[in-house]
């Protein structure tokens, strides 16, 4: 199975620069058009949040340190094909 | 239950204060103070460092490091560092300064301190023009290249040529470290952080002057998305200022650092 | 602790090592440029820091680093040389730093010459640097003084964290007397408060001169303001000889005022009721001093190596209520105790016109006597 994770981005820092979009390569970001942050940015948000392999890169491109990157299963969530674990 | 699996990748740097900066969307100042804040946690320095904020976009970057700062007058840095230095010899002290502060009002005090050996680091932060100020001319401004005090583009007959700090700066004996890198993109970036930490580690090691030169991008000023000024930087800026070690001083191992 | 012939510039950078300067940064000019080479010999020898900078802008800038960590620290320089540290100096005073700073003053403006003047009185007392803030003044007229008034210069700049210029004419930096240095002060252990120094385990500290929001910054004027007249309130020192029962007074500071006070006891021998008032402080003014003596005052001379800038601050305190005659040389003249003699004559004898301003009076006598040069 390929390398899953996720990030989460901080819609106080975002300014919607994009940079993480244009860099992630699985194209797993995207600006939000359909809201604003606080700040009055688009914040970027996980498009294909099933893309995205945890590799960093839009956290490295990231000028305002907005996104926390992790790797592995996402709490909460359940994968394709897979069955159940846990209580 | 499986055990969990996560594993965290990445999270803002503890260095970096919890609060917006007012740089623009996409401006590299965000990825240099990141970086710079980064090494100082791993190399568990943030309580002895001491920065030296400039005149230009990053005047308050004393805001946005989590530990002590003190401003400077523009250009002084350098002498500012210098006078804390001597007297504080333990401590991490670094300048971070843009290419007014630094290459045009600063060229004397940045000279004398490379010269003088400081054991001081220096981030020199080139986007070719003066940002704070609305993108005038620059000592970086490219030949042709447009701004608000060049507006026919950069005519080296009249306004002279750019010029290229680090290759100048290595040439002092003073000099342990300086380099130029740029953080256009990731794999640029990865780069930049290694030479950021040895940099610091240089100043650790009682080694020398030691300086980052990181080639930025500035979207506003440039009239281009964020994106696109880093395409505009790889295709003009890089040709002129290259990407490379200028001056790396026989008594630095890389195997110790870990840096490069 | 004996008596030695020492050199002015020479007694004042020992006594700043004795009173516990923990970093010099300097660059070489004269009449001032032993008091930098005394210590880069000197400094290093104690383990303490010297540089010699690239300028007097890199110098006051070192100054201004080495004194956000809290310890002291001191430049010295010269007119000119002083010109290119006001940038320095209005970023220091604004950021509240105990710094001291020595002005060994030469004949201008301009490049001028390295003869002894006074010309740069109103850039010392008016600010010099850009914006509203003051520094502490402290003229000497001899070695002795000057050795004094260094280690109080650093004792004053900690107490009120302010600058602290002792402003000394040429002919003090240069000439050798004898004089007694202060015994070794141990460095300060106590760490300021405010102080930029990367300690651990503690909140961050930032030092900074930029105020963005204008009420911030008019609230920093106000305390900085209000910290002045505190100090104008405690600081003021001069000395007075022959006062109780002058009937004239000679107002002279540092080699002018040593020169003046040679001519009052001439004219007092001629049988002359002639005292002198010689500021210490020029920064702050003795005005309560000089205003007690008005009743009994017929006439004021005032004295100076400068076209009459201390002359105007006597002035405002006299507001016109006694008569003021002036005597001054420039450009690096030092005035002749014959010269004051007879302007001190000139004022008991009634011959001088008090309607014209002073310094016109004067001005047309300079020029009748040597000329414009043109």
């Amino acid at each position: 199975m390929p390398a899953k994770g996720w990030v989460e981005i901080n819609e106080l820092y975002c300014k919607a620069c994009e940079l993480c979009v244009t860099d992630c390569p699985s194209k797993v970001l995207a600006l939000d058009l359909t809201r604003l942050s606080p700040k009055g940015y688009h914040p970027a948000m996980m498009l294909h949040p099933e893309a995205c392999t945890g590799c960093g890169i839009c956290a490295v491109v990231c000028p305002d340190a907005a996104i926390t990157v992790y790797r592995g299963t996402k709490p909460g969530t359940k994968t394709e094909g897979e069955v159940g674990h846990g209580s | 239950m499986i055990e969990s699996d996560v594993k965290l990748v990445y999270q803002r740097p503890i260095g970096f204060e919890e609060r917006g900066t007012h740089y623009c969307p996409g401006c590299t100042h965000g990825v240099a103070h990141r970086l710079i804040a980064e090494v100082l946690e791993e190399m568990g320095e943030l309580e002895q460092t001491i920065g030296v904020a400039p005149v230009g976009c990053a005047v308050f970057a004393y805001n946005y490091f989590a530990f002590d700062f003190v401003e400077a007058p523009h250009g002084r840095a350098p002498a500012m560092a210098t006078g804390i230095k001597r007297t504080l010899p333990d401590r991490m002290v670094f300048t971070y300064q843009g290419d007014g502060d630094l290459a045009s009002i600063g060229m004397g005090e940045i000279v004398a301190a490379a010269a003088r050996g400081e054991q001081i680091t220096t981030i020199f932060i080139n986007n070719t023009n003066y940002g704070m100020t609305g993108g005038q001319m620059a000592p970086t401004t490219l030949p042709g290249q447009v701004t608000t005090s060049s507006p026919q583009g950069r005519d080296v007959e009249r306004q002279g040529y750019p010029i290229r700090t680090a290759e100048m700066l290595a040439t002092l004996e003073g000099a342990a470290y300086v380099v130029r890198r740029s953080l256009h993109d990731p794999r640029n970036i990865r780069m930049a952080k290694k030479a950021l930490r040895t940099a610091f580690e240089v100043q650790k090691q009682g080694l020398g002057f030691s300086m980052v030169e990181l080639l930025s991008t500035c979207p506003t000023n440039w009239g281009m998305t964020p994106a696109n000024a880093r395409v505009w930087l790889a295709e003009h800026m890089l040709p002129y200022y290259p990407v490379g070690d200028f001056k790396v001083s026989n008594a630095i191992s890389f195997e110790k650092q870990g840096g490069n | 602790m004996a008596r030695e012939l020492i050199k002015g510039n020479v007694a004042v950078a020992e006594a700043a090592v004795r009173a516990g300067l923990v970093s010099y940064f300097g660059y070489p000019i004269t009449p001032q440029t032993e008091l930098l080479e005394y210590l880069s010999a000197r400094m290093p020898e104690l383990g303490r820091a010297f540089v010699q900078a690239e300028s007097e802008l890199g110098a006051i800038n070192m100054v201004y680093g080495a004194a956000c960590t809290g310890r002291r620290t001191m430049t010295s320089s010269s007119s000119p040389g002083v010109s290119l540290m006001q940038e320095g100096l209005s970023y220091i005073a604004c950021t509240e730093l105990p710094v001291v700073v020595v002005n060994v003053v030469r004949g201008g403006p301009g490049l001028g010459n390295i003869a002894p003047s006074q010309g740069d009185y109103n850039q010392a007392t008016r600010g010099g640097g850009h914006g509203e803030y003051h520094q502490l003044v402290l003229a000497p007229s001899s070695v002795q003084e000057a050795v004094d008034l260094t280690t109080l210069a650093f004792d004053l700049a900690e107490k009120y964290r302010n600058i602290v210029m002792i402003l000394m004419d040429g002919s003090l930096g240069q000439m050798m007397e004898p004089a007694e240095l202060p015994p070794f002060q141990p460095f300060k252990t106590e760490i300021p408060d405010w102080a930029v120094n990367g300690e651990s385990g503690r909140e961050k500290r930032v030092l900074t001169s930029i105020n963005i929001d204008p009420p911030a910054q008019e609230r920093t004027n106000i305390r900085l303001m209000s910290r002045w007249q505190e100090i104008e309130a405690n600081e003021v020192r001069y000395k007075g000889y022959y006062l109780e029962d002058a009937e004239y007074v000679v107002v002279g500071y540092g080699t002018a005022g040593r020169i003046a006070l040679s001519a009052v006891r001439e004219a007092r021998e001629k049988g002359i009721k002639v005292g002198l008032l010689r500021p210490i402080t020029v920064a702050p003014f003795p005005v309560k001093e000089i205003e007690a003596l008005i009743p009994s005052t017929k006439a004021f001379l005032v004295v100076e190596m400068n076209n009459g800038q201390m002359l105007e601050d006597v002035r405002l305190v006299v507001s016109g209520r006694k008569p003021i005659a002036f005597y001054g040389r420039m450009g690096g003249m030092v005035p002749y105790p014959d010269d004051v003699l007879q302007e001190i004559e000139k004022l008991a004898s009634g011959e001088i016109n008090f309607d014209e301003h002073p310094r016109d009076r004067w001005l047309a006598q300079m020029r009748a006597e040597f000329g414009t040069g043109a």
